[in-house]
Protein backbone atom coordinates (compact mmCIF):
# COMPACT_ATOMS: atom_id res chain seq x y z
CA UNK A 1 0.00 0.00 0.00
CA UNK A 2 2.83 2.38 0.93
CA UNK A 3 4.40 1.77 -2.46
CA UNK A 4 1.12 2.65 -4.14
CA UNK A 5 0.77 5.88 -2.19
CA UNK A 6 4.30 6.90 -3.04
CA UNK A 7 3.75 6.26 -6.74
CA UNK A 8 0.45 8.08 -6.67
CA UNK A 9 1.61 11.25 -4.98
CA UNK A 10 4.71 11.42 -7.13
CA UNK A 11 3.21 12.76 -10.36
CA UNK A 12 0.65 14.87 -8.47
CA UNK A 13 3.41 16.69 -6.67
CA UNK A 14 5.46 17.32 -9.81
CA UNK A 15 2.38 18.85 -11.34
CA UNK A 16 2.49 21.67 -8.83
CA UNK A 17 6.18 22.37 -9.33
CA UNK A 18 5.98 21.90 -13.10
CA UNK A 19 2.86 23.48 -14.59
CA UNK A 20 3.75 22.14 -18.06
CA UNK A 21 2.53 18.67 -17.05
CA UNK A 22 -1.18 18.09 -17.64
CA UNK A 23 -1.63 15.45 -14.92
CA UNK A 24 -4.52 16.06 -12.54
CA UNK A 25 -4.82 14.19 -9.23
CA UNK A 26 -7.12 11.61 -10.87
CA UNK A 27 -4.96 11.00 -13.91
CA UNK A 28 -1.93 10.89 -11.62
CA UNK A 29 -3.63 8.08 -9.73
CA UNK A 30 -4.39 6.31 -13.01
CA UNK A 31 -0.80 6.59 -14.19
CA UNK A 32 0.44 5.37 -10.82
CA UNK A 33 -1.75 2.27 -10.91
CA UNK A 34 -0.77 1.56 -14.52
CA UNK A 35 2.95 1.82 -13.80
CA UNK A 36 2.68 -0.27 -10.66
CA UNK A 37 0.64 -2.93 -12.43
CA UNK A 38 3.05 -3.09 -15.38
CA UNK A 39 6.00 -3.29 -13.00
CA UNK A 40 4.68 -6.15 -10.88
CA UNK A 41 3.31 -8.17 -13.78
CA UNK A 42 5.72 -7.49 -16.62
CA UNK A 43 8.83 -5.45 -16.05
CA UNK A 44 10.14 -6.98 -12.80
CA UNK A 45 9.66 -10.62 -13.92
CA UNK A 46 11.29 -9.79 -17.26
CA UNK A 47 14.29 -8.28 -15.51
CA UNK A 48 14.42 -11.33 -13.22
CA UNK A 49 14.65 -13.63 -16.25
CA UNK A 50 17.41 -11.57 -17.82
CA UNK A 51 19.28 -11.49 -14.50
CA UNK A 52 18.89 -15.28 -14.12
CA UNK A 53 20.18 -15.76 -17.67
CA UNK A 54 23.26 -13.68 -16.99
CA UNK A 55 23.89 -15.06 -13.49
CA UNK A 56 26.63 -17.43 -14.62
CA UNK A 57 28.32 -14.67 -16.60
CA UNK A 58 28.09 -13.75 -20.25
CA UNK A 59 30.19 -16.78 -21.15
CA UNK A 60 27.65 -19.25 -19.80
CA UNK A 61 24.84 -17.31 -21.46
CA UNK A 62 26.61 -17.42 -24.82
CA UNK A 63 27.48 -21.09 -24.43
CA UNK A 64 23.85 -21.94 -23.73
CA UNK A 65 22.70 -20.24 -26.92
CA UNK A 66 25.44 -21.56 -29.18
CA UNK A 67 24.85 -25.12 -28.06
CA UNK A 68 24.00 -26.70 -31.45
CA UNK A 69 20.78 -28.29 -30.26
CA UNK A 70 19.51 -25.08 -28.61
CA UNK A 71 20.54 -23.01 -31.62
CA UNK A 72 18.66 -25.35 -33.96
CA UNK A 73 15.55 -25.02 -31.81
CA UNK A 74 15.78 -21.21 -31.81
CA UNK A 75 16.42 -21.10 -35.55
CA UNK A 76 13.46 -23.35 -36.30
CA UNK A 77 11.20 -21.28 -34.03
CA UNK A 78 12.13 -17.95 -35.59
CA UNK A 79 11.95 -19.20 -39.18
CA UNK A 80 8.60 -20.91 -38.67
CA UNK A 81 7.25 -17.80 -36.94
CA UNK A 82 8.44 -15.54 -39.77
CA UNK A 83 6.90 -17.86 -42.37
CA UNK A 84 3.59 -18.00 -40.55
CA UNK A 85 3.58 -14.23 -40.11
CA UNK A 86 4.14 -13.70 -43.84
CA UNK A 87 1.29 -16.10 -44.61
CA UNK A 88 -0.98 -14.29 -42.17
CA UNK A 89 -0.23 -10.88 -43.70
CA UNK A 90 -1.51 -12.07 -47.07
CA UNK A 91 -4.32 -14.44 -46.08
CA UNK A 92 -5.45 -12.40 -43.07
CA UNK A 93 -5.76 -9.23 -45.16
CA UNK A 94 -7.63 -11.17 -47.84
CA UNK A 95 -10.08 -12.64 -45.31
CA UNK A 96 -10.65 -9.22 -43.74
CA UNK A 97 -11.30 -7.78 -47.21
CA UNK A 98 -13.82 -10.48 -48.05
CA UNK A 99 -15.58 -10.02 -44.70
CA UNK A 100 -15.88 -6.25 -45.10
CA UNK A 101 -16.34 -5.65 -48.83
CA UNK A 102 -18.24 -8.69 -50.10
CA UNK A 103 -21.78 -9.84 -49.44
CA UNK A 104 -22.35 -13.58 -49.45
CA UNK A 105 -24.47 -16.13 -47.59
CA UNK A 106 -22.79 -17.40 -44.45
CA UNK A 107 -20.79 -14.21 -43.94
CA UNK A 108 -21.85 -13.88 -40.30
CA UNK A 109 -20.90 -17.49 -39.60
CA UNK A 110 -17.47 -17.01 -41.17
CA UNK A 111 -17.01 -13.88 -39.09
CA UNK A 112 -17.55 -15.91 -35.92
CA UNK A 113 -15.49 -18.92 -37.06
CA UNK A 114 -12.42 -16.67 -37.44
CA UNK A 115 -12.23 -16.30 -33.66
CA UNK A 116 -12.36 -20.01 -32.86
CA UNK A 117 -8.59 -20.59 -33.04
CA UNK A 118 -8.19 -17.69 -30.63
CA UNK A 119 -10.89 -18.80 -28.20
CA UNK A 120 -9.88 -22.45 -28.18
CA UNK A 121 -7.44 -23.62 -25.49
CA UNK A 122 -4.27 -24.24 -27.48
CA UNK A 123 -3.94 -27.83 -26.31
CA UNK A 124 -7.42 -28.42 -27.76
CA UNK A 125 -6.23 -26.82 -31.00
CA UNK A 126 -3.37 -29.34 -30.99
CA UNK A 127 -5.84 -32.15 -30.44
CA UNK A 128 -8.09 -30.93 -33.26
CA UNK A 129 -5.16 -30.84 -35.67
CA UNK A 130 -3.92 -34.20 -34.48
CA UNK A 131 -7.26 -35.85 -35.18
CA UNK A 132 -7.23 -34.57 -38.78
CA UNK A 133 -3.52 -34.62 -39.61
CA UNK A 134 -2.25 -37.21 -37.11
CA UNK A 135 -1.40 -40.92 -37.47
CA UNK A 136 -5.13 -41.77 -37.62
CA UNK A 137 -5.82 -39.08 -40.22
CA UNK A 138 -9.08 -39.63 -42.15
CA UNK A 139 -7.55 -37.85 -45.15
CA UNK A 140 -4.32 -39.83 -45.02
CA UNK A 141 -2.04 -36.92 -44.15
CA UNK A 142 0.21 -37.45 -41.14
CA UNK A 143 2.03 -34.27 -40.15
CA UNK A 144 3.09 -35.35 -36.66
CA UNK A 145 6.80 -34.83 -36.03
CA UNK A 146 7.26 -32.72 -39.18
CA UNK A 147 8.11 -29.05 -39.66
CA UNK A 148 4.99 -28.72 -41.82
CA UNK A 149 2.98 -29.89 -38.83
CA UNK A 150 4.48 -27.11 -36.72
CA UNK A 151 3.72 -24.60 -39.49
CA UNK A 152 0.12 -25.77 -39.66
CA UNK A 153 -0.36 -25.54 -35.89
CA UNK A 154 1.14 -22.04 -35.80
CA UNK A 155 -0.96 -20.90 -38.77
CA UNK A 156 -4.04 -22.23 -37.00
CA UNK A 157 -3.50 -20.38 -33.72
CA UNK A 158 -2.37 -17.08 -35.33
CA UNK A 159 -5.14 -16.87 -37.95
CA UNK A 160 -7.36 -14.27 -36.18
CA UNK A 161 -4.72 -11.63 -35.47
CA UNK A 162 -4.29 -9.91 -38.84
CA UNK A 163 -7.97 -10.41 -39.72
CA UNK A 164 -9.13 -8.76 -36.52
CA UNK A 165 -6.75 -5.81 -36.68
CA UNK A 166 -7.36 -5.07 -40.39
CA UNK A 167 -11.15 -5.52 -40.38
CA UNK A 168 -12.11 -2.38 -38.37
CA UNK A 169 -9.69 -0.18 -40.35
CA UNK A 170 -11.11 -1.47 -43.62
CA UNK A 171 -14.62 -0.72 -42.36
CA UNK A 172 -13.67 2.90 -41.65
CA UNK A 173 -11.83 3.39 -44.93
CA UNK A 174 -12.95 6.33 -47.07
CA UNK A 175 -14.50 4.79 -50.19
CA UNK A 176 -14.55 8.28 -51.77
CA UNK A 177 -10.74 8.21 -51.93
CA UNK A 178 -10.88 4.99 -53.97
CA UNK A 179 -13.44 6.54 -56.33
CA UNK A 180 -11.27 9.65 -56.61
CA UNK A 181 -8.30 7.46 -57.57
CA UNK A 182 -10.45 5.64 -60.14
CA UNK A 183 -11.62 8.88 -61.76
CA UNK A 184 -7.98 10.01 -61.90
CA UNK A 185 -7.24 6.94 -63.98
CA UNK A 186 -5.93 4.44 -61.43
CA UNK A 187 -6.85 0.80 -62.06
CA UNK A 188 -8.00 -1.46 -59.23
CA UNK A 189 -4.56 -2.86 -58.52
CA UNK A 190 -2.93 0.58 -58.48
CA UNK A 191 -5.67 1.93 -56.23
CA UNK A 192 -5.15 -0.97 -53.84
CA UNK A 193 -1.39 -0.61 -53.81
CA UNK A 194 -1.18 3.18 -53.62
CA UNK A 195 -4.33 4.24 -51.77
CA UNK A 196 -5.77 1.34 -49.75
CA UNK A 197 -2.64 -0.53 -48.69
CA UNK A 198 -0.88 2.48 -47.09
CA UNK A 199 -3.96 3.05 -44.92
CA UNK A 200 -4.07 -0.61 -43.91
CA UNK A 201 -0.35 -0.98 -43.21
CA UNK A 202 -0.36 0.08 -39.55
CA UNK A 203 -3.15 -2.41 -38.86
CA UNK A 204 -1.44 -5.17 -40.85
CA UNK A 205 1.79 -4.49 -38.95
CA UNK A 206 0.04 -4.63 -35.60
CA UNK A 207 -1.61 -7.92 -36.55
CA UNK A 208 1.67 -9.32 -37.90
CA UNK A 209 3.49 -8.37 -34.69
CA UNK A 210 0.87 -10.12 -32.58
CA UNK A 211 0.95 -13.17 -34.82
CA UNK A 212 4.75 -13.32 -34.73
CA UNK A 213 4.90 -12.92 -30.95
CA UNK A 214 2.29 -15.61 -30.55
CA UNK A 215 4.11 -17.93 -32.97
CA UNK A 216 7.52 -17.79 -31.31
CA UNK A 217 5.96 -18.40 -27.92
CA UNK A 218 3.44 -21.07 -28.96
CA UNK A 219 3.48 -24.14 -26.74
CA UNK A 220 0.12 -25.85 -26.22
CA UNK A 221 -0.76 -26.68 -29.80
CA UNK A 222 2.79 -27.89 -30.54
CA UNK A 223 3.15 -30.31 -27.62
CA UNK A 224 1.13 -32.97 -29.41
CA UNK A 225 2.06 -32.38 -33.03
CA UNK A 226 5.71 -31.27 -33.09
CA UNK A 227 7.18 -34.58 -31.92
CA UNK A 228 10.02 -32.70 -30.26
CA UNK A 229 12.92 -34.33 -32.12
CA UNK A 230 16.17 -32.38 -31.48
CA UNK A 231 17.54 -30.62 -34.62
CA UNK A 232 14.34 -31.51 -36.49
CA UNK A 233 11.09 -30.47 -34.85
CA UNK A 234 12.09 -29.09 -31.48
CA UNK A 235 10.91 -25.50 -30.90
CA UNK A 236 12.20 -23.00 -28.35
CA UNK A 237 9.27 -23.13 -25.94
CA UNK A 238 9.51 -26.90 -25.68
CA UNK A 239 13.28 -26.61 -25.32
CA UNK A 240 12.76 -24.31 -22.34
CA UNK A 241 10.45 -26.90 -20.77
CA UNK A 242 13.11 -29.56 -21.31
CA UNK A 243 15.75 -27.38 -19.62
CA UNK A 244 13.50 -26.75 -16.64
CA UNK A 245 12.64 -30.43 -16.31
CA UNK A 246 16.39 -31.12 -16.32
CA UNK A 247 16.75 -28.56 -13.51
CA UNK A 248 18.75 -26.28 -15.81
CA UNK A 249 17.28 -22.90 -14.87
CA UNK A 250 20.11 -20.75 -16.24
CA UNK A 251 19.90 -22.22 -19.74
CA UNK A 252 16.11 -21.98 -19.74
CA UNK A 253 16.44 -18.31 -18.82
CA UNK A 254 19.03 -17.77 -21.55
CA UNK A 255 16.69 -19.14 -24.26
CA UNK A 256 13.82 -17.12 -22.79
CA UNK A 257 15.92 -13.93 -22.89
CA UNK A 258 16.85 -14.49 -26.50
CA UNK A 259 13.21 -15.08 -27.48
CA UNK A 260 12.37 -11.84 -25.72
CA UNK A 261 15.06 -10.04 -27.68
CA UNK A 262 13.94 -11.50 -31.01
CA UNK A 263 10.35 -10.50 -30.32
CA UNK A 264 11.36 -6.91 -29.55
CA UNK A 265 13.63 -6.65 -32.62
CA UNK A 266 11.02 -8.04 -35.02
CA UNK A 267 8.19 -5.89 -33.65
CA UNK A 268 10.29 -2.73 -33.88
CA UNK A 269 11.48 -3.68 -37.38
CA UNK A 270 7.91 -4.28 -38.58
CA UNK A 271 6.87 -0.91 -37.21
CA UNK A 272 9.75 0.86 -38.97
CA UNK A 273 9.02 -0.86 -42.27
CA UNK A 274 5.34 0.04 -42.13
CA UNK A 275 6.13 3.69 -41.42
CA UNK A 276 8.55 3.87 -44.31
CA UNK A 277 6.22 2.18 -46.79
CA UNK A 278 3.24 4.25 -45.65
CA UNK A 279 5.23 7.42 -46.23
CA UNK A 280 6.37 6.41 -49.68
CA UNK A 281 2.78 5.66 -50.82
CA UNK B 1 -22.74 19.93 -76.57
CA UNK B 2 -20.25 18.57 -74.13
CA UNK B 3 -22.39 16.03 -72.28
CA UNK B 4 -25.41 14.38 -73.88
CA UNK B 5 -27.67 12.38 -71.59
CA UNK B 6 -30.51 10.44 -73.18
CA UNK B 7 -33.15 8.37 -71.39
CA UNK B 8 -31.06 7.76 -68.29
CA UNK B 9 -32.89 6.00 -65.43
CA UNK B 10 -31.76 4.50 -62.14
CA UNK B 11 -33.63 2.46 -59.55
CA UNK B 12 -32.47 1.13 -56.19
CA UNK B 13 -34.93 -1.62 -55.35
CA UNK B 14 -38.31 0.11 -55.04
CA UNK B 15 -36.81 3.58 -55.00
CA UNK B 16 -36.63 5.49 -58.28
CA UNK B 17 -33.58 7.73 -58.14
CA UNK B 18 -33.78 8.93 -61.74
CA UNK B 19 -36.57 8.67 -64.27
CA UNK B 20 -35.95 9.01 -68.00
CA UNK B 21 -33.54 11.96 -67.91
CA UNK B 22 -32.69 13.81 -71.13
CA UNK B 23 -30.16 16.59 -70.74
CA UNK B 24 -27.59 18.44 -72.82
CA UNK B 25 -24.80 20.21 -70.99
CA UNK B 26 -23.03 22.86 -73.09
CA UNK B 27 -19.25 23.03 -73.49
CA UNK B 28 -17.26 25.49 -71.42
CA UNK B 29 -20.12 26.50 -69.12
CA UNK B 30 -20.76 26.15 -65.45
CA UNK B 31 -23.95 24.17 -64.95
CA UNK B 32 -25.63 23.56 -61.58
CA UNK B 33 -27.77 20.54 -60.78
CA UNK B 34 -30.06 21.99 -58.12
CA UNK B 35 -32.62 20.22 -56.01
CA UNK B 36 -33.55 18.87 -52.59
CA UNK B 37 -31.61 16.02 -50.96
CA UNK B 38 -32.49 12.60 -52.30
CA UNK B 39 -33.83 14.12 -55.52
CA UNK B 40 -31.37 12.22 -57.73
CA UNK B 41 -28.94 15.00 -58.68
CA UNK B 42 -25.89 13.30 -57.13
CA UNK B 43 -26.83 10.01 -58.77
CA UNK B 44 -26.92 11.75 -62.14
CA UNK B 45 -23.49 13.30 -61.54
CA UNK B 46 -22.06 9.91 -60.53
CA UNK B 47 -23.53 8.31 -63.65
CA UNK B 48 -21.78 10.96 -65.77
CA UNK B 49 -18.52 10.14 -63.94
CA UNK B 50 -18.97 6.40 -64.33
CA UNK B 51 -19.01 5.84 -60.56
CA UNK B 52 -22.56 4.57 -60.93
CA UNK B 53 -24.07 2.61 -63.81
CA UNK B 54 -27.30 3.61 -65.52
CA UNK B 55 -30.17 1.13 -65.83
CA UNK B 56 -31.07 2.41 -69.28
CA UNK B 57 -30.24 5.20 -71.71
CA UNK B 58 -26.89 6.59 -72.86
CA UNK B 59 -24.24 9.06 -71.77
CA UNK B 60 -22.01 10.79 -74.30
CA UNK B 61 -19.05 12.96 -73.31
CA UNK B 62 -17.58 15.31 -75.95
CA UNK B 63 -18.87 13.11 -78.73
CA UNK B 64 -17.55 9.88 -77.19
CA UNK B 65 -20.08 7.20 -76.28
CA UNK B 66 -19.30 6.68 -72.57
CA UNK B 67 -22.27 4.69 -71.20
CA UNK B 68 -20.20 1.59 -70.52
CA UNK B 69 -16.78 3.17 -70.02
CA UNK B 70 -15.20 2.68 -66.57
CA UNK B 71 -14.42 5.91 -64.63
CA UNK B 72 -10.71 5.50 -65.44
CA UNK B 73 -11.37 5.95 -69.17
CA UNK B 74 -13.78 8.89 -69.06
CA UNK B 75 -11.23 11.61 -68.37
CA UNK B 76 -13.50 13.46 -65.95
CA UNK B 77 -12.36 15.29 -62.85
CA UNK B 78 -14.47 14.54 -59.80
CA UNK B 79 -14.58 16.55 -56.56
CA UNK B 80 -16.33 15.02 -53.55
CA UNK B 81 -18.24 16.72 -50.75
CA UNK B 82 -15.92 15.29 -48.11
CA UNK B 83 -12.74 16.02 -50.09
CA UNK B 84 -11.69 12.35 -50.57
CA UNK B 85 -8.06 13.24 -49.93
CA UNK B 86 -5.29 10.64 -50.07
CA UNK B 87 -4.38 11.26 -46.45
CA UNK B 88 -0.99 9.53 -46.45
CA UNK B 89 0.29 11.67 -49.34
CA UNK B 90 1.46 15.28 -49.21
CA UNK B 91 -0.54 18.01 -50.93
CA UNK B 92 1.87 17.98 -53.89
CA UNK B 93 1.69 14.18 -54.20
CA UNK B 94 -2.10 14.29 -54.04
CA UNK B 95 -2.18 16.72 -56.96
CA UNK B 96 0.46 14.71 -58.84
CA UNK B 97 -1.45 11.42 -58.49
CA UNK B 98 -3.31 11.47 -61.81
CA UNK B 99 -0.17 12.55 -63.68
CA UNK B 100 1.90 9.79 -62.07
CA UNK B 101 -0.75 7.27 -63.13
CA UNK B 102 -0.39 8.59 -66.68
CA UNK B 103 3.39 8.10 -66.40
CA UNK B 104 4.28 11.67 -67.34
CA UNK B 105 7.96 12.63 -67.03
CA UNK B 106 9.00 13.70 -63.52
CA UNK B 107 10.02 17.22 -64.54
CA UNK B 108 6.72 17.81 -66.30
CA UNK B 109 4.75 16.58 -63.27
CA UNK B 110 6.70 18.86 -60.98
CA UNK B 111 6.10 21.87 -63.16
CA UNK B 112 2.39 21.15 -63.60
CA UNK B 113 1.86 20.56 -59.86
CA UNK B 114 3.59 23.84 -59.01
CA UNK B 115 1.38 25.61 -61.55
CA UNK B 116 -1.82 24.10 -60.14
CA UNK B 117 -0.89 24.79 -56.52
CA UNK B 118 -0.30 28.38 -57.57
CA UNK B 119 -3.76 28.43 -59.18
CA UNK B 120 -5.48 27.21 -56.00
CA UNK B 121 -3.25 29.34 -53.71
CA UNK B 122 -1.68 26.39 -51.91
CA UNK B 123 1.95 26.73 -53.02
CA UNK B 124 3.28 27.20 -49.49
CA UNK B 125 1.46 24.04 -48.33
CA UNK B 126 2.92 21.70 -50.98
CA UNK B 127 4.78 19.51 -48.49
CA UNK B 128 2.05 19.35 -45.85
CA UNK B 129 -0.25 16.42 -45.26
CA UNK B 130 -3.98 16.97 -45.90
CA UNK B 131 -4.71 16.59 -42.17
CA UNK B 132 -2.78 19.83 -41.61
CA UNK B 133 -5.09 21.80 -43.92
CA UNK B 134 -8.46 23.43 -43.22
CA UNK B 135 -11.59 22.16 -44.95
CA UNK B 136 -11.53 24.93 -47.54
CA UNK B 137 -7.85 24.28 -48.32
CA UNK B 138 -8.49 20.55 -48.65
CA UNK B 139 -11.27 21.18 -51.13
CA UNK B 140 -9.03 23.51 -53.17
CA UNK B 141 -6.40 20.76 -53.17
CA UNK B 142 -9.01 18.25 -54.36
CA UNK B 143 -9.95 20.66 -57.14
CA UNK B 144 -6.29 21.03 -58.21
CA UNK B 145 -5.96 17.24 -58.18
CA UNK B 146 -9.01 16.89 -60.43
CA UNK B 147 -7.79 19.61 -62.80
CA UNK B 148 -4.28 18.11 -63.03
CA UNK B 149 -5.31 15.49 -65.57
CA UNK B 150 -6.86 18.15 -67.84
CA UNK B 151 -10.32 16.60 -67.71
CA UNK B 152 -12.88 17.05 -70.48
CA UNK B 153 -15.45 17.82 -67.81
CA UNK B 154 -15.15 18.75 -64.16
CA UNK B 155 -17.80 17.31 -61.86
CA UNK B 156 -18.34 18.61 -58.32
CA UNK B 157 -20.63 16.84 -55.87
CA UNK B 158 -21.83 19.34 -53.22
CA UNK B 159 -18.28 20.70 -53.19
CA UNK B 160 -18.85 23.28 -50.46
CA UNK B 161 -21.48 21.39 -48.48
CA UNK B 162 -19.16 20.43 -45.62
CA UNK B 163 -17.77 23.94 -45.12
CA UNK B 164 -19.00 26.71 -42.86
CA UNK B 165 -21.04 29.56 -44.33
CA UNK B 166 -18.25 32.13 -44.65
CA UNK B 167 -15.73 29.81 -46.32
CA UNK B 168 -18.47 28.46 -48.53
CA UNK B 169 -19.20 31.93 -49.85
CA UNK B 170 -15.52 32.68 -50.45
CA UNK B 171 -14.97 29.41 -52.32
CA UNK B 172 -18.09 29.99 -54.37
CA UNK B 173 -16.76 33.34 -55.65
CA UNK B 174 -13.37 31.78 -56.16
CA UNK B 175 -14.80 28.86 -58.16
CA UNK B 176 -16.61 31.32 -60.44
CA UNK B 177 -13.39 33.30 -61.06
CA UNK B 178 -11.42 30.06 -61.55
CA UNK B 179 -13.94 28.89 -64.13
CA UNK B 180 -13.65 32.19 -65.99
CA UNK B 181 -9.89 31.53 -66.20
CA UNK B 182 -9.84 27.81 -66.93
CA UNK B 183 -13.05 27.41 -69.00
CA UNK B 184 -13.41 23.69 -68.45
CA UNK B 185 -16.97 22.38 -68.77
CA UNK B 186 -18.14 22.16 -65.16
CA UNK B 187 -21.18 20.54 -63.58
CA UNK B 188 -21.80 20.95 -59.89
CA UNK B 189 -24.44 19.54 -57.61
CA UNK B 190 -25.95 21.69 -54.88
CA UNK B 191 -29.05 21.93 -52.76
CA UNK B 192 -28.34 25.60 -52.01
CA UNK B 193 -30.34 27.79 -54.42
CA UNK B 194 -28.27 30.87 -53.57
CA UNK B 195 -25.10 29.01 -54.55
CA UNK B 196 -26.63 27.93 -57.86
CA UNK B 197 -28.02 31.39 -58.66
CA UNK B 198 -24.74 33.07 -57.87
CA UNK B 199 -22.28 30.77 -59.62
CA UNK B 200 -23.97 28.94 -62.48
CA UNK B 201 -24.44 29.94 -66.11
CA UNK B 202 -27.26 27.44 -66.33
CA UNK B 203 -29.33 25.67 -63.70
CA UNK B 204 -31.04 22.29 -63.97
CA UNK B 205 -33.65 21.82 -61.23
CA UNK B 206 -34.04 18.16 -60.34
CA UNK B 207 -36.70 16.82 -57.99
CA UNK B 208 -37.88 13.27 -57.30
CA UNK B 209 -35.77 11.85 -60.11
CA UNK B 210 -37.13 14.23 -62.76
CA UNK B 211 -35.96 17.47 -64.35
CA UNK B 212 -38.37 20.25 -63.35
CA UNK B 213 -36.83 23.07 -65.37
CA UNK B 214 -33.65 24.07 -67.21
CA UNK B 215 -32.63 27.68 -67.67
CA UNK B 216 -30.39 30.58 -66.74
CA UNK B 217 -30.59 31.82 -63.14
CA UNK B 218 -32.74 34.80 -64.23
CA UNK B 219 -35.16 32.66 -66.23
CA UNK B 220 -35.64 30.27 -63.35
CA UNK B 221 -36.08 32.98 -60.76
CA UNK B 222 -38.37 35.23 -62.76
CA UNK B 223 -40.30 32.67 -64.79
CA UNK B 224 -40.41 29.45 -62.80
CA UNK B 225 -42.13 26.67 -64.73
CA UNK B 226 -44.09 25.48 -61.73
CA UNK B 227 -44.80 25.98 -58.03
CA UNK B 228 -41.95 23.68 -57.01
CA UNK B 229 -39.30 25.62 -58.91
CA UNK B 230 -40.70 28.94 -57.70
CA UNK B 231 -40.65 27.79 -54.08
CA UNK B 232 -37.25 26.13 -54.29
CA UNK B 233 -35.46 29.10 -55.84
CA UNK B 234 -36.64 31.64 -53.31
CA UNK B 235 -39.47 32.72 -51.01
CA UNK B 236 -42.94 33.14 -52.54
CA UNK B 237 -46.20 34.60 -51.28
CA UNK B 238 -49.73 34.88 -52.61
CA UNK B 239 -51.14 38.29 -53.61
CA UNK B 240 -54.74 38.39 -54.85
CA UNK B 241 -54.57 34.76 -55.98
CA UNK B 242 -51.23 35.14 -57.79
CA UNK B 243 -47.89 33.68 -56.67
CA UNK B 244 -45.27 36.43 -56.44
CA UNK B 245 -41.93 37.00 -54.74
CA UNK B 246 -42.20 39.03 -51.48
CA UNK B 247 -39.84 41.68 -52.82
CA UNK B 248 -41.87 42.09 -56.02
CA UNK B 249 -44.71 43.83 -54.14
CA UNK B 250 -45.04 47.62 -53.90
CA UNK B 251 -46.38 49.03 -50.65
CA UNK B 252 -48.41 52.27 -50.90
CA UNK B 253 -49.60 54.49 -48.03
CA UNK B 254 -52.67 55.85 -49.88
CA UNK B 255 -55.37 54.26 -52.02
CA UNK B 256 -54.24 52.91 -55.40
CA UNK B 257 -56.71 51.47 -57.96
CA UNK B 258 -56.71 47.66 -58.09
CA UNK B 259 -54.59 47.30 -54.98
CA UNK B 260 -55.11 44.80 -52.20
CA UNK B 261 -56.02 46.72 -49.05
CA UNK B 262 -54.82 45.43 -45.71
CA UNK B 263 -53.12 46.27 -42.47
CA UNK B 264 -49.65 45.41 -41.27
CA UNK B 265 -49.85 42.50 -38.81
CA UNK B 266 -46.18 42.14 -38.01
CA UNK B 267 -42.87 43.89 -38.78
CA UNK B 268 -39.66 41.86 -38.57
CA UNK B 269 -36.23 43.23 -39.27
CA UNK B 270 -33.59 40.74 -40.44
CA UNK B 271 -30.27 42.43 -41.10
CA UNK B 272 -30.62 44.78 -44.07
CA UNK B 273 -34.20 43.84 -44.95
CA UNK B 274 -37.57 44.27 -43.31
CA UNK B 275 -40.26 41.58 -43.60
CA UNK B 276 -43.89 42.60 -43.33
CA UNK B 277 -46.87 40.41 -42.75
CA UNK B 278 -49.92 42.16 -44.25
CA UNK B 279 -53.41 40.89 -43.45
CA UNK B 280 -55.85 41.74 -46.31
CA UNK B 281 -59.09 43.38 -45.18
CA UNK B 282 -62.24 41.31 -45.22
CA UNK B 283 -61.55 38.90 -42.36
CA UNK B 284 -58.98 36.66 -44.07
CA UNK B 285 -57.37 34.10 -41.72
CA UNK B 286 -53.84 34.83 -40.46
CA UNK B 287 -52.44 32.02 -42.63
CA UNK B 288 -53.45 34.02 -45.74
CA UNK B 289 -51.29 37.01 -44.76
CA UNK B 290 -49.24 38.44 -47.63
CA UNK B 291 -45.48 38.41 -47.01
CA UNK B 292 -43.66 41.53 -48.23
CA UNK B 293 -39.93 42.25 -48.14
CA UNK B 294 -38.70 45.85 -48.11
CA UNK B 295 -35.40 47.57 -47.61
CA UNK B 296 -35.07 49.43 -44.32
CA UNK B 297 -35.44 52.84 -45.99
CA UNK B 298 -38.83 51.95 -47.46
CA UNK B 299 -40.15 50.49 -44.26
CA UNK B 300 -39.22 53.40 -42.03
CA UNK B 301 -42.67 54.45 -40.80
CA UNK B 302 -44.51 51.16 -41.02
CA UNK B 303 -45.65 49.60 -37.75
CA UNK B 304 -48.17 46.96 -36.80
CA UNK B 305 -51.69 48.24 -37.58
CA UNK B 306 -50.65 50.62 -40.41
CA UNK B 307 -53.08 50.53 -43.31
CA UNK B 308 -51.40 49.74 -46.66
CA UNK B 309 -52.27 49.13 -50.33
CA UNK B 310 -50.35 46.37 -52.09
CA UNK B 311 -49.73 46.05 -55.84
CA UNK B 312 -47.48 43.71 -57.80
CA UNK B 313 -44.27 45.56 -58.68
CA UNK B 314 -43.81 46.53 -62.30
CA UNK B 315 -40.70 44.66 -63.34
CA UNK B 316 -40.24 46.45 -66.62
Amino acid sequence: MTVATATVTGPARTRRSRPASNLTAASGLGLGVAVLWLSILVLIPLIAVVVAALEGGVGTFWAALTDPQTFAALRLTVLEALGVTALNVVVGTLIAWVLVRDEFPGKRVLDVVIDIPFALPTIVAGLVLLSLYGPASPVGINLVNTQQGIFLALAFVTLPFVVRTVQPVLLELDVDAEEAAASLGAGRLTTFRRIILPSLLPAITAGASLAFARAISEFGSLVLISGNTPYETEVASLKILKFIEGDNQAQAAAVATLLLLVAVVVIVALDLISRRVARRG
Amino acid sequence: MSIEIRGVAKRYGDFTALENIDLSIPTGQLTALLGPSGGGKSTLLRIIAGLETTDSGTVEIEGTEATHLPPQKRNVGFVFQHYAVFKHLTVARNVAFGLEIRKRPKAEIKERVAELLELVHLSQFAERLPAQLSGGQRQRMALARALAVEPTVLLLDEPFGALDAKVRKELRDWLRRLHDDVHVTTVFVTHDQEEALEVADKIVVINQGRIEQIGTPDELYDEPANEFVAGFLGPVTELDGRTVRPHDIDVHREAVPGAVVGSVARVLRVGFEVRLSVLPDGGAPASRAVQVTLTRAHARDLTAGTKVWLTPADRG
